[in-house]
């Protein structure tokens, strides 16, 4: 079989390749072409935008609009007004979100991967659509369902009051739940020395107030739409997961959680590098849900890096501060993706064992 | 992988009672009904919600507000859904995506494809580095694409116009990436023959090869509906008149408020569910290969 393909190749390689440059490159010219024209120039335009002082009349490129170098990065990250103090506040926000959403999707997608692969009797694709069915829909249809959900005489705070709890106004809450937590304790005002000394234009004692109850909302909804596609990268890897280890373990008498944690897990870590750094981009792309739910409010509680981005172009028409808030958003979300490509690298020696060899190949 | 995987643990379980006779069997099937009900405890989470915004969509706003939580309305009411289509824009809303997710579904098919083939199985200066560039531009988080493709769309004057949001959302890199993956996977001796017969790269393609591709194809189908159907961000920035609002746009002008008082939640949960019945539909028809998709995903 091989041979005979081979042999009309070395026969005539020029008659068979003829026009193959030129067909390569009107194969690939549309994609070029649609990502030249929207995606490489504009990142172009709008660096040009983030250092310049276009105001969002007429064209960025004209004449009277002038270079003023990094200002606009300088007003969002020390100019101690108003735009520092949003852009704290957006990464205060991004932060406790990342901070609670990382860890809580994938326990819970790991846990119902583990649900679903151990179900032996029927039905477990019935489970595993459940689960992934609020990852295909919309963002902006999950957004309508969870401020239903979660308004003040809603589903939540009905089930809540069966448990004789008083919900929340969850969506028009501003208090972060650290601080709630610190006031039933009798922390309320905070401690001196966090309170007079900040961080980008807000005091310690707001970078600790934790999510707003409101951004909580959120949490629970990230929550909610990803663990179903990070459950079948589980379920993926739990089917490669070796038989013959966990037998082994079993004849040793190990429990099913010493086994879980010692002999399927580490097994499991080249998906877990996936699903946490997938979701930790996720997470800092955080845009539609607040465009569509509470557009930065309440009390700015909700208000993200590329929401305040977009707010500060389209709504203040402040494109030089937008832009260089995107470009320092891009730079965050690019370093965490270099991380994961770094992380799943094909490395066939450990790096242990590559210094061995290493010193062996020195000594020789 | 499912069968295969039941039959081990079904021949496992048969292998082992000799050794606890007793405890062995009924620890096993406890451990099942515990497991079972935990799971079914989970899918009735999961899948609550919607059947509540199902049911609340046909509530009177009396009701929805009285009684949030029943998933049988007391009044059966068609009234969101007249108001919906009577007497707002959603119909609008709804042809705009229609005309988007089609056209953008077919030209990602035909563009991603080409491309695809070419990175594959072409041999031509330069292929290395068309490759490395759609790899960076997997990489590229739409969120900050905000201000830059309203610059571009401007600059060229095609803003607020289909045009506009159409042509950014043509090519897809991970679908070039998929292409490549699936046109390296399948044997070169047929092109090979076609073209000793004389055929054209393009004729190749189009008659042979394209042909073979239906299942990579029926995926790359499914990421664009799928994508552009549920697209937000991008209409936000190629588009203000309200003759070109999406579903999306629209139906998130709904939520915010803005056009509507008080708080509304049948139009509005009506709304969203039958922005969801495109998708679903997809969902259930290719739900198999839909799930494989996104495990393929992580293998590559």
């Amino acid at each position: 079989m091989t041979t005979r393909v081979i042999a009309p190749r070395r026969s005539g390689p020029s008659r068979i390749r003829t026009g193959e440059g030129v067909a390569g490159w009107v194969f690939t010219a549309p994609i070029i072409i649609i990502l030249g024209v929207f995606l490489f120039i504009p990142v172009l335009m709008a660096l040009w935008v983030s250092v310049s002082d276009w105001t969002g009349r007429g064209s960025p490129l004209s004449g009277n609009v002038s270079f003023v170098g990094l200002d606009n990065y300088a007003a969002v990250t020390t100019g101690g007004g108003l735009p520092e103090r949003n852009f704290g506040i957006s990464l205060r926000n991004i932060a406790w979100y990342t901070l609670l959403v990382v860890p809580l999707q994938t326990i819970l997608s790991l846990f119902l991967a583990v649900l679903v692969s151990r179900a032996i009797l029927r039905g477990r694709g019935v489970f595993r659509t459940a689960f992934y069915f609020p990852s295909v829909t919309s963002t902006v249809a999950i957004v309508v369902l969870w401020l239903f959900l979660f308004s003040t005489n809603g589903v939540i705070n009905e089930v809540l009051s069966w448990f004789g709890i008083n919900g929340p106004n969850w969506f028009s809450d501003p208090r972060g739940i650290v601080h709630i937590a610190a006031g039933a304790v009798g922390l309320g005002a905070g401690p001196e020395a966090l309170v007079s000394s900040g961080f980008l234009g807000i005091t310690w004692w707001e970078w600790l107030a934790g999510p707003s109850v409101a951004l909580s909302a959120f949490i629970l909804m990230a929550v909610f739409t990803t663990s179903g596609t990070f459950m079948l990268l589980f379920v993926a890897a739990l089917q490669g997961v070796g038989v013959e280890l966990g037998e082994a373990g079993m004849m040793d008498g190990a429990t099913g959680w010493q086994r879980f944690w010692h002999i399927t897990l580490p097994q499991l870590r080249p998906t877990l590098f996936t699903v946490l750094t997938l979701g930790l981009i996720g997470c800092w792309q955080m845009f539609e849900q607040i465009y569509t739910g509470t557009q930065g409010g309440p009390g700015k509680t909700t208000l993200t890096p590329a929401y305040l981005s977009y707010q500060s172009a389209f709504i203040s028409q402040d494109w030089g501060q937008g832009s260089a808030i995107a470009f320092i958003l891009f730079v965050i979300i690019i370093f965490f993706t270099i991380v994961q490509r770094w992380l799943l690298r094909e490395r066939p020696v450990s790096k242990r064992r590559a210094r061995r060899y290493q010193v062996r190949g020195q000594r020789s | 992988m499912t069968v295969t995987a039941v039959g081990d643990t079904a021949v496992v379980s048969e292998a082992r009672p000799p050794r606890r006779v007793r405890s062995g069997p009924s620890k096993r099937l406890w451990g099942q009904i515990l497991l079972y009900a935990l799971l079914v405890a989970l899918a009735i989470i999961y899948i609550y919600p919607f059947l509540v915004a199902v049911a609340t969509s046909f509530k009177s706003d009396a009701e929805a507000a009285v009684d949030p939580i029943s998933l049988i309305p007391n009044v059966f009411s068609w009234a969101a859904y007249e108001t919906l289509f009577g007497r707002s824009a959603f119909p609008l809303w709804f042809m705009n995506s229609t005309i988007v997710t089609i056209s953008v579904t077919l030209g990602r098919v035909f563009f991603v494809s080409l491309a695809g083939y070419a990175l594959a199985r072409l041999h031509f200066r330069g292929r290395g580095v068309i490759f490395a560039l759609v790899i960076a531009v997997m990489a590229v988080p739409g969120v900050v694409l905000l201000i830059p493709r309203f610059l571009v769309l401007n600059q060229i004057g095609i803003y607020d116009s289909y045009a506009g949001m159409i042509l950014p959302l043509l090519v897809d890199a991970a679908g070039v990436f998929i292409m490549k993956n699936f046109f390296e996977s399948i044997p070169v001796s047929i092109e090979e023959q076609a073209r000793i017969d004389g055929a054209g790269t393009f004729r190749v393609f189009w008659s042979v090869v394209l042909p073979m591709a239906r299942p990579a194809l029926i995926t790359i189908i499914i990421l664009s509906f799928q994508g552009s159907w549920n697209e937000l961000s991008h209409f936000i920035v190629s588009t203000q008149s309200p003759e070109l609002t999406t579903l999306t746009k629209g139906v998130a002008s709904l939520a915010s408020g803005q056009l509507s008082q008080g708080s509304q939640y049948p139009i509005k949960l009506a709304a969203s569910v039958i922005m969801t019945i495109p998708v679903a539909l997809m969902f259930f028809i290719f739900q198999k290969k839909i799930m494989s998709t996104t495990e393929g995903a992580l293998k590559g």
